[in-house]
């Protein structure tokens, strides 16, 4: 290809140097494989991990783990579906946080605006079921759904607005509308939001039929209410869609070539600041539908004045970046961080681990994977050189 | 004391912390490596300073305890960012969950769930309620701006900043340069953290540096990589975080809510008003390889 296609000299070529591809490309299914291999491995790497970090607080680690286990998986005498409900609402909206983050990522834009863009989709859905009332409930369920996927996009669209006009770094934006979208949700909430008797600090409760059906007939689980609802569906289909966005259309290779290699991409003559732009849209309104669907999922429908979702919006970032910013591998790893945010929940009851532990051990996990990376495409380069 | 003089000196302790940590942040980015990850180690410096003070009963010396700490942590941070060359702004995002998870599990593990334990001897106030710690960082301000841009060692560091590959050839180790601006701006951040604990009101929270690490970012750009311009930025932004605490004190009608939105609201103002014509250095967040 460089041969018959010269590249301007002072234009790195387009080849890959730490292992993904834009110049040559095998199929989708050997590329998911070759991701859910790396997933695998992952996988051991953590579980070892995780005993790792049992042994050194002298945490008893096979009984820590099979607390974590039967938190996340349930048991043989109290049944499965339960706690895998659980674990699967966990997971929703980590899964659509981090897919809004490889967007992001993939197109070089190192937002860290989850959070923010998915307390103000909650928000927005919440100041509308407040204006919509008495609306039928699958008007105002669909509405809200809209309202926050908007509210969230909005929020992104601020920052890539920042970066393409402005030149403002996103890192730095991002944080920012973070806070900005915090103090916003208590203002509001503990305001014009609040619920009518005044006493809690939250929004008013949402009738039932607005709130997501529950998937798992009570017959299949003694009795028991799960939690597991329609909103995991919109994760799901949210996963195909964007890897096909990415992956299978022009829009999405433009995007990963600007995230690669800026200067090619303006060479190419793509319109990177209209990409970047759509990018930060784009990525903002899955954080948006994240927030709406934990409303909508929750028990009650009301939004609290602060702790919502809390931590989603900054775990997405280790569970992108160990899914190897591809839709699939995050489908992995968002059902492990799901595992393990509600297993670490059955151990902080019973064994009193803290759960903040969670961060130091997707901390060290990510590590791990960067340094891999970062020493192999070292040791590559010099091969080829 | 006026209200007004309250004001001015409050602005003062509240910049405090701030100047600091973009003062560090300045060498770092000059040298050419962006460390996202101060806010991370500004939390792991207020935390170690108040579990130093209380090893060693000594505010001062807990200080340094939390200097040390914020250069462990960038250490971390070198070691991946600069030595392998990871993506930068990935590894700073990584180090603040990692000092985040750290922090919390080890002030819980320390003192139970109530942190109302967690506390210790304040640094002594010197003169109108201000700690030694402004003071280092008043003098820091110009001995920075002099060594920056006066000094052998400050032109090879911008070197390293502007041209790598330059730099390297005419003999400046580019790696090690950069790795010591990393641990300096570690340290310095740390004392930002300690400031924000064993200089103020000596508690630790989770997650108490409640993004300051990004705004002394903010700083940094804002004051166009200059240790003068960090200072003015660092002023203002001091003001704006003395209004969000005590702005209803002083008369202004706005929410609280609000009033505590204030400091993040004025960051993306002044970027958006002086990000337009970066003078950033040439090589910033470039990973350098030794070819």
């Amino acid at each position: 290809m460089n041969e018959s296609h010269p590249m301007p000299s002072q234009v790195p070529p387009l080849t890959p140097t730490q292992g993904d591809d834009l110049s040559r490309q095998p199929s989708l299914w050997k590329r998911a494989l070759l991701v859910a291999l790396r997933g695998f491995l992952s996988f051991v790497g953590l579980a070892l991990l995780l005993l790792l970090t049992f042994v050194v607080l002298r945490i008893p680690p096979l009984k820590a783990m099979q607390t974590l286990w039967e938190g996340a998986f349930g048991s043989a005498e109290e049944g499965h579906w339960y706690a895998l409900s659980a674990t699967l609402v966990q997971t929703t909206p980590l899964l659509l946080t981090s897919l809004s983050i490889v967007i992001a990522w993939r197109a070089g834009l190192f937002s860290i605006g989850a959070q923010g863009q998915l307390l103000i989709g909650a928000l927005a859905a919440t100041a509308l079921a407040r204006i919509g009332e008495h609306w039928p409930a699958v008007c105002l369920q669909a509405g809200m759904l809209a309202v926050g996927v908007t509210g969230g996009a909005i929020w992104g669209w601020i920052a890539g607005w920042l970066r393409t006009r402005r030149n403002v770094q996103e890192v730095i934006s991002t944080i920012m509308l973070n806070y900005i979208a915090q103090y916003l949700v208590s203002w509001l909430i503990l305001g014009i939001l609040r619920e009518k008797g005044g006493h809690l600090s939250e929004s008013e409760t949402l009738p039932g039929p607005v709130l997501f059906a529950r998937l798992i007939p009570m017959a299949w689980s003694d009795g028991i209410q799960t939690s597991l609802h329609t909103g995991v569906l919109f994760a799901l289909i949210a996963v195909p869609v964007i890897a096909v966005l990415l992956f299978r259309t022009p829009w999405g290779f433009e995007l990963r070539v600007l995230g690669q290699n800026a200067e090619a991409a303006r060479v190419a003559r793509y319109p990177s600041n209209g990409l970047r732009l759509q990018a930060m849209t784009l990525s903002g309104a899955l954080c948006g539908l994240a927030g709406v669907i934990e409303l909508l999922g929750s028990s009650t429908g009301s939004l609290p004045a602060s702790g919502f979702a809390y931590g989603v919006g900054f775990t997405a970032i280790p569970v992108a970046l160990l899914g190897g910013l591809h839709p699939i591998g995050i489908l992995f790893s968002s059902l492990f961080f799901g595992a393990l945010t509600q297993g670490s929940r059955n151990l902080e009851q019973n064994a009193g681990v803290s759960s903040v532990l969670i961060y130091i051990i997707q901390a060290v996990a990510v590590l791990t994977v960067v340094g891999v990376r970062a020493w192999q495409a070292r040791h590559t380069t010099g091969e080829t050189e | 004391m006026s209200v007004i003089g309250g004001a001015v000196l409050g602005t003062v302790t509240m910049a405090t912390p701030l100047l600091l940590a973009a003062l560090g942040e300045n060498v770092v980015q000059k040298s050419g490596v962006v460390n996202v990850g101060l806010e991370g180690m500004m939390l792991t410096g207020a935390l170690m300073a108040i579990i130093g003070t209380q090893w060693t009963n000594n505010p001062y010396l807990g200080v340094v305890v939390a200097a040390v700490a914020g250069a462990i942590i960038a250490l971390l941070f070198g070691l991946f960012a600069v030595r392998l060359g990871a993506n930068q702004v990935v590894v700073g995002v990584v180090v603040n969950l990692m000092a985040l998870g750290l922090t919390g599990t080890l002030s819980r593990a320390l003192y139970g769930k109530q942190q109302s334990f967690l506390t210790a001897t304040p640094l002594p106030h010197l003169l109108w309620n201000q700690t030694l710690l402004t003071l280092l960082a008043l003098v820091a301000t110009p001995m920075l701006w002099w060594w920056l841009n006066r000094t052998r060692g400050g032109l090879e560091l911008r070197a390293c900043g502007e041209q790598p590959i330059a730099a390297e050839a005419s003999g400046v180790p580019v790696l090690r340069v950069r790795l010591m601006a990393v641990l300096f701006g570690g340290m310095m951040a740390g004392i930002a953290g300690a400031c924000l604990s064993v200089g103020d009101v000596p508690t630790f929270n989770e997650g108490m540096s409640a993004g300051r690490g990004f705004i002394a970012l903010a700083i940094v750009t804002s004051g166009r990589w200059n240790p003068w311009g960090c200072l003015c930025a660092a002023l203002i932004f001091g003001c704006m975080d003395q209004l969000g605490v005590q702005g209803q004190a002083l008369g202004v009608n706005l929410p609280h809510d609000l009033l505590l939105a204030l400091p993040y609201v004025v960051t993306l103002l002044i970027l958006l008003s002086s990000s337009r014509f970066s003078q950033a250095p040439a090589s910033l967040g470039r990973p350098y390889r030794r070819a």
